[in-house]
């Protein structure tokens, strides 16, 4: 037997070490941050705080328009970004012939994912708010938001796509199904947890996007709130929600933390903590969402 | 004899890009029949196996001149549709590969695409009977709503088969099928094959010479892209007349 060389030992270890103390160091700043939140946002969380408007008095001042803007532009961002996403990934990755327009494609999508979001909130204003007349409302906040997570989905869906294997599509081709039941049936099925994973990054990012949505002009004092989607009257859901202004927690807590007042410090703290109580929401039912589906497909 | 050959290659090449994977190959193969198509890696057999249903126009750069015929039709012809091609020249490949869902819908997969069935009634009775036929019902018949990836890697194998012939078709192509099972999973493909051959004219490809010499009628034998021989199988094991054949018959190179 050979003794151990305290070289070879520290060679060995070297790496899971320091990689175990860079990822404690992040995690020992982000429970720090927590700690601090809660600390100072915990006495302001109550029930009339979420269910109360902004007010210039900050014990009176509640996160209700911000959180509803919230739940409304990410539910909207959501309906937009899964079609359009999941039909531009098949596209690029089931479809397009490779060549110059592939290309050109493909480098842009990348470029777009690196794309400061307040590019897209220029954007957002010229096309959603000036030339379609869509004005500061839910649906153009909601549209700018979509334009700035897309290239995320894209290449999610398209990762996922090119993880199936390549003998299922053949099984199902070599069975006389045309391209597109083998791409619906077969291709999207596999692929799908893989999409949703894209779905719920794409959708962690847009909850935190201030940047875009100011510049489209979401304005910082909300109280009222848009109009609901259901009515009383038939046919008892109505859009006109998405023609309202509207605000968002970020914007809502950016405004709070800028105040000189402490006690709106306050307001901002508990309004992160109801910010990250929906975020994380989103990504649990999420998950959920994707075990619930896994299971599906393997009808145990 | 010549108005039962069923697919007939005449002239046949066949590339990617520019590297030649089949020259000049010309063979028919018999209805009802199965011939096996031996030699060894990449000698192009499973390159003839895949142009056979065209599954390999999923190859980027394949390519053929010369023509392959199904019932006297070329099937590289312009006016021929692939995906009814497809439907009555089924294929299993060597490693099984159940879609990721229930026992049943792989069986019903390929009737609800080619909507091949009446009914519910109609569409269990013809899952149960491929699975029947492929010699798995007795093994499935109380699990059919679990997942095909639960099955063992032979029972996958011959839900693979239950799947291809469940549509009905007339050839059933099979790349190397055995490769990846145990000796008695083997076995029971082969058992079945041999009693598949009274409905289908089966072409299968395989490594392994015994098992051509134990299942089929005919035997091809290839190498480096050309066919070197093809004759009954009785002949091809006891008497080959190419000295290369008689070579890789008796395990001198593999």
């Amino acid at each position: 037997m050979q003794e151990k060389k305290l070289i070879n030992v520290i060679k060995d270890n070297f790496f899971p070490v320091a990689g175990a103390i860079a990822m404690f160091i992040s995690l020992g700043v982000l429970f720090v941050l927590i700690i601090d939140v809660f600390k100072d946002g915990l006495i302001r969380l109550n029930f009339k705080f979420l269910t109360s408007y902004p007010s210039r008095f900050p014990e009176q001042a509640g996160i209700l328009s911000a959180w509803v803007g919230t739940v409304w532009i990410m539910v909207l961002t959501a309906l937009f970004i899964f079609p359009i996403g999941i039909a531009s990934g098949i596209y690029l990755e089931e479809y397009a012939k490779p060549g110059k327009l592939k290309d050109f494609l493909e480098i842009n999508i990348s470029n777009l994912a690196g794309v400061p979001s307040i590019i897209y909130g220029l954007l957002g204003l010229q096309i959603f708010v000036y030339f379609l007349k869509l004005d500061r409302s839910v649906l153009a906040g909601a549209l700018t938001l979509s334009l700035v997570v897309l290239p995320i989905v894209i290449v999610a869906t398209r990762e996922a796509l090119k993880a199936v294997p390549l003998s299922l599509r053949e099984g199902s081709l070599a069975l006389g199904a045309n391209k597109l039941q083998t791409i619906l049936y077969q291709v999207l099925p596999s692929a799908f947890s893989g999409i949703l994973s894209g779905v719920i990054l794409a959708m962690s990012r847009a909850i935190g996007e201030t940047a875009p949505l100011i510049t489209i002009g979401a304005l910082t004092y909300i109280a009222f709130l848009p109009t609901g989607p259901f009515t009383s009257e038939f046919p008892f859901i109505t859009l006109a929600g998405l023609k309202d202004f509207f605000t968002v927690l970020p914007i809502q807590i950016f405004n709070w933390v800028s105040r000189p007042q402490k006690a709106f410090h306050a307001n901002a703290a508990a309004g992160i903590i109801v910010l990250l109580v929906i975020s994380l929401f989103i990504n649990f039912l999420a998950i959920y969402l994707r075990i619930k589906f896994e299971k599906y497909m393997r009808r145990k | 004899m010549e108005e039962n050959v069923k697919i007939e290659a005449k002239d046949f090449f066949a590339y990617y890009g520019n590297k030649v994977a089949l020259k000049e190959i010309n063979l028919k193969i018999f209805a009802n029949k199965i011939t096996a198509i031996i030699g060894p890696s990449g000698c192009g057999k499973s390159t003839f196996l895949r142009s056979i249903n065209r599954i390999n126009d999923l190859v980027d750069g394949f390519n053929i001149t010369g023509t392959l015929s199904i019932d006297g039709k070329n099937i590289y012809d312009k006016d021929v549709d692939v995906i009814n091609l497809r439907r009555r020249v089924g294929m299993v490949f060597q490693k099984p590969n159940p879609f990721p869902k229930s026992i049943f819908e792989n069986i019903a997969y390929g009737l609800k695409i080619h909507k091949m069935y009446k009914n519910y009634d109609d569409l269990y009775e013809k899952v149960e009977s491929a699975l029947r036929e492929a010699g798995l019902w007795y093994e499935v018949r109380d699990e059919l709503n679990k997942s095909a990836f639960d099955l063992s890697g032979g029972q996958q194998q011959r839900l693979c088969i239950a799947r291809a012939i469940v549509i009905k078709p007339e050839i059933l192509l099979m790349d190397e099928p055995t490769a990846s099972l145990d000796p008695i999973s083997s076995a029971k493909i082969e058992e079945l094959i041999k009693v598949l051959k009274k409905e289908y004219t089966i072409v299968i490809v395989t490594h392994n010479m015994q098992q051509a010499a134990r299942v089929s009628d005919m035997t091809a034998f290839f190498m480096q892209g050309v066919m070197v021989e093809y004759d009954e199988t009785a002949k091809i094991f006891t008497r080959p007349q190419n000295e290369l054949t008689e070579q890789y018959i008796t395990g001198r190179f593999g």
